[in-house]
């Protein structure tokens, strides 16, 4: 303590701060290279996602519809589709299970539409009858082109009762 | 001619080149054996004195050694098997065919590397269950148990990220599969699927990414901690043994 007493400089630290300069210090570190790390981090999500894709395009022509009988639904395998046609009109529904992924078949002879993975099972309109789908297939956008071609685009839902007149 | 060779070691023992390499005399001696131990960067990380007890069958199974071999064995057929394949579609499955049907014994290090990634699961498992069941995660050996479940978790994932390789129907419908799974996960899970594919779907951007995973990441990963796993073995004072096994001094 005396040696406080004889160095001014060590006097006026202790009264007027209570953060020593090793601390000062290292405090200032890590708090920098906690930035650094946090920016770092940012900046490798942004690097890991990618910004243009090379992924087969979302829209798509399912052609006239009078392929589509009525009454009738038809699994498109290129764009893991049905287009299923009623006599209220057209809609697309997604063949993509909504469980995990799997690709789902239609099974004319019972109706329904059937997940080969873990068995779930809906009916033509997407509804889920039994499986552990947590969700309905979804129902895409189809629209009819100038020319007179449906066009589906599998970004865009519709709600189930939204249906392309025929 | 035993004698002949017998010399000829003694000679090459006393060359400047041997001295330089090894910084000491023969190891006749308790001292200059531990000296010999500890004087070598891949030796230095063992204990100079063992218990006989724990170096017997019953003490390990050996199945963590064999887990390393297996390692080591993947390491070397998986380096070999990287120089006839490329990592995008839908190249892969053909270099993988290639490798099976066309390649002077590439089926034989396709089928080790494949064959080998199995059993590396099943005993890894057979081990942590070992241990497990042996009290090997008590203390002082928490850490290294912990150490342990990580590496579980790198075999999983060098297991998974090997399964998309071959780009086959298996391949893709099991990452599909598995990173949906990702994708269920509240709020974060599609972005993280986002990002651990490169992409909506399993396509090249995926392909690359469980590539390199597989080949750099996740190895380093496991080597560096297959490292602290064996180091702690032999600090935490050899394998676990049971005191009813052990010298009596427990």
């Amino acid at each position: 303590m005396s040696d406080t007493k004889q160095n001014p400089a060590a006097e006026i630290t202790s009264e007027t701060s209570v953060v020593s300069r090793r601390d000062f210090l290292s405090e200032i570190t890590v708090g920098a290279l906690g930035i650094a790390g946090l920016g770092g981090t940012a900046l490798t999500y942004q690097y890991f996602s990618p910004n243009v894709l090379f992924e087969p395009a979302t829209t798509f022509r399912a052609g006239n519809p009078d392929l589509y009988p009525v009454n009738s639904v038809t699994f498109l395998q290129d764009q893991q589709v049905y287009i299923v046609r009623t006599p209220a009109g057209f809609y697309a529904v997604s063949a993509v299970c909504t469980h995990l992924g799997c690709i789902t078949q239609w099974k004319p002879e019972a109706d329904i539409i059937a997940c080969p993975c873990h068995g779930s099972k809906f009916q033509p309109d997407g509804k889920k009858i039994e499986g552990p789908a947590p969700r309905p297939l979804p129902h895409y956008s189809i629209i009819l082109t100038a020319d007179g071609e449906l066009l589906v685009d599998k970004l865009q839902t519709l709600k189930f009762d939204q249906v392309l007149g025929a | 001619m035993a004698t002949t060779i017998h010399t000829a070691l003694q000679n090459l023992r006393t060359t400047r080149v041997w001295k330089s390499i090894f910084r000491r005399g023969p190891a006749i001696t308790n001292r200059t054996r531990s000296v010999a131990v500890f004087g070598n960067l891949f030796l230095h990380w063992l204990p100079v004195k063992v218990r006989e007890k724990s170096l017997g069958f019953r003490a390990a199974y050996y199945l963590g050694s064999l887990s390393l071999l297996l390692f080591l064995l993947l390491v070397i057929t998986g380096v070999l098997l990287m120089f006839y394949y490329h990592p995008a579609a839908p190249k892969a499955y053909h270099d993988m065919k290639d490798l099976r049907f066309v390649v002077s014994n590439g089926v034989f290090l396709r089928n080790m590397h494949r064959i080998g990634a199995h059993l590396m699961v099943l005993l890894v498992f057979a081990h942590m269950f070992h241990v497990f069941y042996r009290g090997g995660y008590k203390p002082p050996h928490e850490f290294n148990w912990v150490v342990g479940v990580v590496l579980l978790l790198v075999t999983l994932f060098l297991s998974y990220t090997g399964y998309l390789l071959p780009w086959d129907q298996l391949a893709f419908w099991a990452v599909t599969v598995g990173t949906n799974i990702i994708s269920a996960m509240p709020i974060v899970g599609n972005k993280i699927r986002f990002v651990a594919l490169g992409g909506n779907i399993v396509g090249e951007n995926a392909l690359l990414r469980f590539y390199v995973l597989h080949v750099v990441i996740l190895p380093l990963l496991a080597f560096l901690l297959i490292g602290v796993h064996f180091w702690r073995v032999q600090k935490d004072g050899g394998l676990t043994v049971r005191p009813k096994d052990d010298d009596g001094k427990n």
